[in-house]
């Protein structure tokens, strides 16, 4: 029996042909009866919880990286480089390199981050998982946090670790250095947040990469400017609590917004 | 419409009015239709007809250019997550990450969606990936992605399966039980609506509805 | 509300209001420029502290307010077009968004040739400036979204989300850059003080900052207008006034 649905009108016809070869089935007596069978069993499947979905997701974005080294070591490895060419490009004079550090290490970190969100979206685009993801259950905001806290463990959090080593390589001011930390570890995380929302709206497109860095960095700049004047106001021995208490709004408010639209992007994405 | 009211049971997936656009192409227009507990539905035309896109639509991946998917007379967008407790949907790409192993995948698959993960094994052994359970996917074949990712298919308390060319890279033993499957699951009162170039042979040809999309462009202009 | 904007919605008949207003806006913007241009540039006094250059101040603050008010506009079609799926927000939206970016791009250009006889150098890294240049990027980074999606619908989703986390980011950055320029300010020469202006130089300024404004309402429907019959191509009513365009 075929049926085509060339016009509104035939496809009146097809809905109407489908209903009675329907009554006609024998087994229509049955289904009715199975049917709620089905759906009882389909409730009583694991209740959804909220931590429940964040942490599957979450050990699998990590189980994924621990196996695919390179991701986390790349990035790092860029970090490194971008740092070591400014001494060169500039002069040694520590002096010049101790005013600059913090800059240096903070666009730094930015183009890292940047080079490294491509992995957050793309390979689950590419393979199908992310409609699954979008299909399942749980809000989509809870998975994207998730694996937006992965990408940050497996990404923002080496450059906290090597940051210091860096700045020994340009001469920080000593009183710097837990500024420098405090900002890495309040600032990477907006990075991360910010940086879901770009690639979530190029993560279809095929060249994406460098429209990616257009859309992104100019929303890194709040982040660079007072995460660069905490550490330099640090330098001079002052307290930089009200830099950092900005950052930590700026955390608090991406947060709270950036899996939102990151979820209404993705949407748009894989549509 | 007044020809459903003669039965008591809802539709499990009614479209209407949908219509579709892809790339300044209409593909199609206007286009209602209702799927009923106990339907094998399968939709055919010619490539670039919009059967994927029929079928992103009615899983609501996709937003139709107008018109609307009801879940049981309730529109999909105020019932998300009921909705997707209750579908399954399997698109062209299977979802497998070849850094995690057969078992691994299914496990997240079927956590992801909510279904208990204690009796994967069985699964991947019905879908014939007993002693592949601990390789790496990406050391199996194209086919053996698409067996994990249907393996899912057996955990099948979800009434909704919505499937795209399932039968892609499968072989005809595998074919064969995928079809039992789906007769199994419709007598025992889900839907099955999928796209395939082949032949449904083990299924019975009354149980099977077909929808034919072939809205070619020229009789869009006219 | 509601029931009255509810005919607007629909494609065919917006297309044909803007017709209708086109002619009406295009008339007022003639009039508005013309005037406002003439009383600025020839007969308004000349500054006493920068003389003529200042005139450019009449062409640089409209354009510069201008930018950010089509930037918060494009917003708000963002805004309803994702929460109530107006598709024709969609398009006004794409319509606008070259237009806020030549807009931008003048600010920063007229800013620029006014900062040469002020402080002898072509850019500053004035607070405004810089807000400006970030604004031009922002407007950028939305086009080159939009353009990079093949589907139209898609695109303008993509760009209106990304425009809403830019419409709140740009209080952030506007700021943040103003916090960091006064941080800085041993850098600074001067910055571009509202300068308080006296009557006859006000009435030529309401004049253009009217004019400009009613152009920028000029192109943004000439350019709505040509986004709808590009998104209804398929329709009837859009072959059928092809066909009579052409038969005529």
């Amino acid at each position: 029996m075929t049926l085509k649905a060339q016009s509104s009108q035939e496809t009146e016809n097809l809905v109407g042909t489908i209903d009675e070869t329907f009554i006609d089935n024998a087994l229509i007596e049955n289904t009715v009866i199975e049917n709620t069978a089905l759906e009882n069993t389909a409730q009583s499947s694991k209740p959804l919880s909220y931590r429940h979905a964040f942490m599957l997701v979450l050990k699998r974005d990590l189980t994924i990286a621990m196996r695919h080294k390179d991701d986390i070591i790349n990035p790092l490895l860029f970090f490194v480089i971008v740092v070591t060419l400014f001494p060169l490009g500039i002069g040694p004079e520590a002096q010049t390199l101790s005013r600059i550090a913090p800059g240096i290490i903070w666009v730094a970190a930015l183009l890292a981050t940047l080079l490294s969100l491509d992995r957050l979206f793309k390979s689950d685009h590419l393979d199908g998982s992310l409609e699954q993801m979008l299909l399942s259950p749980h809000p989509i905001f809870i998975l994207v946090l998730a694996k937006i806290f992965a990408h940050w463990l497996i990404t923002g959090l080496p450059l906290l670790l090597i940051a210091p080593l860096l700045a020994v390589l340009l001469h920080l001011d000593e009183h710097s250095y837990t500024a420098l930390l405090l900002t890495l570890l309040l600032g990477t995380p907006v990075l991360s947040l910010l940086g879901a929302v770009g690639v979530a709206l190029t993560v279809g497109i095929k060249k994406g990469g460098v429209l990616l860095s257009l859309l992104v960095l100019p929303l890194y700049i709040p982040v660079l400017i007072f995460a660069t004047s905490a550490i330099d106001t640090a330098a001079l021995g002052l307290p930089y609590s009200g830099q950092l208490a900005i950052i930590a709004a700026l955390f608090f408010g991406s947060l709270t917004l950036a899996p939102f639209a990151v979820g209404a992007a993705l949407k748009v994405s894989t549509n | 419409m007044n020809t459903l009211s003669k039965k008591n049971s809802t539709p499990l997936i009614s479209a209407v009015n949908l219509t579709c656009i892809r790339e300044e192409r209409l593909l199609f227009d206007e286009l209602s239709l209702q799927i009923n507990a106990g339907d094998i539905v399968q939709v055919e035309g010619p490539n670039g007809s919009g059967k994927t896109s029929l079928l992103r639509i009615l899983s609501g991946l996709s937003q139709p250019y107008d018109g609307q998917i009801l879940y049981r007379k309730q529109q999909i967008s105020h019932c998300r997550e009921e909705f997707h407790q209750n579908l399954l949907y399997f698109g062209h790409l299977s979802g497998v990450k070849g850094e995690m192993t057969a078992e691994e995948n299914l496990d997240f698959n079927l956590a992801l969606h909510g279904n208990k993960t204690q009796e994967s094994l069985s699964y991947l052994a019905k879908v014939n990936l007993s002693g592949f359970e601990e390789c790496l996917a990406s050391h199996l074949s194209a086919g053996q992605h698409r067996r994990i990712a249907l393996a899912r298919l057996y955990q099948s308390n979800v009434p909704i399966w919505i499937l795209d060319e399932p039968f892609t890279a499968i072989d005809k033993q595998g074919v064969a039980s995928l079809e039992r499957l789906f007769s199994s699951h419709a007598e025992r009162g889900g839907c099955v609506i999928l796209t395939t170039h082949q032949d449904l042979i083990s299924i019975k040809p009354e149980q099977i509805k077909k929808i034919t999309l072939d809205y070619s462009y020229d009789s869009a202009i006219d | 509300m509601w029931k009255w904007l509810h005919p607007y919605a629909n494609p065919e008949v917006s297309y044909h209001f803007t017709n209708k207003l086109l002619p009406w806006l295009s008339a007022l913007a003639a009039i508005f420029l013309s005037i406002g241009l003439v009383w600025a540039l020839l007969f308004a006094p000349a500054d006493y502290q920068q003389g003529h250059s200042f005139r450019i101040f009449y062409i640089h603050v409209p354009a510069a307010s201008l930018s950010m008010g089509i930037y918060f506009a494009m917003a708000v079609a963002a805004f309803s077009s994702l929460v109530w799926q107006l598709k024709l927000a969609d398009a006004s939206a794409a319509a606008m968004a070259p237009v806020g970016a030549s807009f931008t791009a003048i600010a920063l250009i007229t800013g620029a040739a006014w900062g040469k006889p002020m402080w002898g150098t072509w850019w500053i890294w004035d607070a405004r400036l810089t807000s400006e240049l970030i604004l031009l990027f922002l407007y950028l980074g939305v086009i080159a979204l939009h353009n990079a999606f093949e589907d139209k619908n898609l695109a303008g989703k993509a760009a209106g989300i990304l425009t809403l986390v830019g419409v709140i980011n740009i209080p952030i950055i506007k700021y943040s850059v103003d916090w960091w320029n006064t941080l800085h300010q041993g850098s600074t020469v001067s910055k571009l003080g509202k300068p308080s202006m006296s009557l006859d130089m006000l009435w030529p300024f309401i004049f253009c900052f009217i004019g400009f404004s009613l152009l920028v309402g000029v192109i943004i429907c000439l350019r709505f207008r040509n986004e709808i019959l590009a998104r209804n191509s398929i329709r009837p009513w859009v072959r059928e006034l092809v066909k009579n365009n052409s038969s005529n």
